[in-house]
């Protein structure tokens, strides 16, 4: 009985606070991470199918780049990377700007927190990817490139007739999981001071001394984030392999 | 006999006699392993050689240097009397010297396969006007239309909307042969293409092959079928360890093979 009253109590509280703007607040937390995970998966896409063919170029220099590319974004603690650009891009920043004349000489510019996250983020995000798109590439049935060689198809068009839509069909699952990742890793560049749903928790938490509330809300929107996405991946994957995945 | 007709087109060079296909001292390795040892070939318009030899013979690495997907070390291929140009890299092999030309001569060369090769991810029809429009860059609504009726002509018209993993061996290769058909090739190059169905739909896409070969296509067939070699081809030609032990008219090599190699082959098939 005595929970029960707690816990009417614990609902009533968060009401009030949602309603008296916490909620509001939190709504933007949840855009601006949907936000910077939608820019890093981007920007992890560019480089990830980059580096992808990298590692699969027969230039033995351009391997070892795409190599090392996902040895160490795949190995280095996610929030010393977040840090190392943030702090890393404002000396750069600064440097440039002080020794062009466009601040004073003890001014610091710093690193936009949202560029500097995303670009953190994405970096993560591409290292993963590349290993998606490498892994897609060689699920490709050989027969099937070299039947495009044999019909007189050009590298380009071999690569846009052939090679990028069955990467994109087979790498659909994969991403699913790069975009769980990164959701998660998103919340890593709250230490930037990006206002997104784990920054948002924080303050809430801070501010109302409701820190179990808080954090118990944010662990259950990011919940439910990671698992709508779930379904659309599904979805996704489901269009993709239309013409389904070849027996092996 | 062919030898008789490339002597007479030196002679008196008119288009008519320029062979379709002309190789010469075609050679490869693998590593150390010779697997050509100078291998050539004529093919005239409307010539269908059947290709036979055992396993590991270089049928298929012969097939595959013609379109260059193999690379040959040494020897020449004419297509059309048109010669494929090749020039040495810095590590000594021989490689195309101009990739645009590979890719063009490629276009006259349609090839089907042992696995069919067809591209999983597009429809029939839409295998059928890829290379067409793409590398021929002929207009799409006249590449369907001919699509179309290259599909009723090998019987799947009806699988037009079917993704390839979705049809049976037979029906797949029907429609590779449809695919190669669509490029309008001058040369129709076969590898094997019925070692991997199973014996039940051999039948069918021989008797599209029969028909391709009754209107005169020029075909390189590398097969193990030896009633196609025998009744359909109008030539015969004999690998054994990478060199061509004989060669001629096939009911002529079949009622009396020239070489031991050749009879040893044919009484290993009758048993
Ligand atoms: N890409 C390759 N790399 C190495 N060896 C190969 C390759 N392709 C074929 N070979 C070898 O070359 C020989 C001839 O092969 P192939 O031309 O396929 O013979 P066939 O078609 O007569 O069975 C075989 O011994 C085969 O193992």
């Amino acid at each position: 009985m005595e929970f029960l009253n707690d816990l009417k109590d614990q609902v009533s509280t968060a009401y009030e606070l949602l309603a008296a703007g916490w909620g509001v607040q939190l709504l933007w937390g949840i855009g601006w991470t949907l936000a910077v995970t939608v820019v890093s998966m981007l920007i992890g896409a560019v480089l990830g199918s980059l580096v992808a063919a990298a590692k699969l170029s027969h230039r033995s220099g351009l391997r070892f780049i795409g190599e090392s590319y996902t040895t160490v974004f795949r190995g280095e603690p996610e929030l010393l990377i977040i840090y190392l650009f943030y702090y890393g891009g404002t000396q750069v920043l600064t440097g440039v700007a002080r020794s062009t004349g466009s601040i004073g000489s003890a001014d610091i510019l710093n690193m936009p927190s949202f560029l500097g996250g995303v670009l953190a983020v994405g970096i993560i995000s591409g290292a993963y990817q590349a290993e998606v798109f490498r892994g897609s590439f060689l699920a490709i049935h050989r027969g099937e490139l070299e039947a495009a060689r044999a019909y007189g198809m050009s590298a380009w068009l071999r690569f846009r007739l052939v090679i990028m839509p069955q990467v994109l069909r087979l790498a659909v699952p994969g991403l699913g999981n790069v975009w769980q990742l990164t959701i998660k890793d998103s919340a890593l560049i709250s230490v930037t001071g990006v206002a997104e749903l784990m920054l948002t928790a924080n303050k809430a938490a801070r501010s109302t001394h409701h820190s179990l509330l808080f954090y118990t809300l944010a662990g259950i929107l990011y919940l439910v984030m990671t698992s709508i996405s779930t379904p659309i991946f599904d979805k996704a994957e489901r269009y993709t392999s239309r013409s389904f995945t070849r027996p092996k | 006999m062919s030898a008789n007709v490339a002597a007479a087109a030196k002679a008196a060079p008119s288009s008519d006699e320029t062979p379709a296909i002309s190789v010469k001292d075609l050679r490869k390795c693998f590593g150390d392993h010779e697997v050509l040892k100078g291998i050539s070939l004529e093919a005239h318009k409307g010539d269908v050689i059947s290709i036979l030899g055992s396993s590991g013979s270089g049928k298929s690495t012969m097939l595959r240097c013609i379109n260059l997907l193999e690379t040959p070390d040494s020897g020449e291929v004419r297509v059309d009397g048109e010669l494929i140009k090749m020039k040495r890299s810095r590590d000594g092999h021989q490689m195309p010297a101009d990739i645009r030309q590979v890719e063009r001569i490629r276009a006259n060369l349609a090839m089907v396969f042992q696995s069919f090769n067809l591209w999983s991810h597009m429809t029939v029809l839409e295998n059928l006007v890829a290379a067409p429009t793409h590398v021929l860059k002929r207009p799409r609504a006249e590449c369907l239309e001919q699509a179309e009726a290259l599909l009723k002509r090998v019987g799947i018209w009806e699988r037009r909307n079917y993704y390839p993993p979705h049809m049976s061996g037979g029906q797949q290769q029907r429609a590779a042969i449809a695919r190669a058909l669509a490029m309008n090739p001058k040369v129709m190059l076969f590898d094997e293409p019925t070692s991997a169905l199973d014996p039940e739909l051999v039948g069918e896409v021989l008797r599209v092959m029969r028909s391709l070969a009754e209107e005169g296509r020029t075909m390189l067939v590398v097969t193990h079928e030896m009633g196609f070699a025998r009744d359909v081809s109008s030539k015969v030609m004999f690998l054994h360890k990478g060199e061509v032990d004989s060669a001629g008219e096939p009911k002529e090599m079949f009622a009396r093979p020239p070489t031991p190699q050749f009879k040893q082959f044919i009484a290993n098939f009758n048993k």
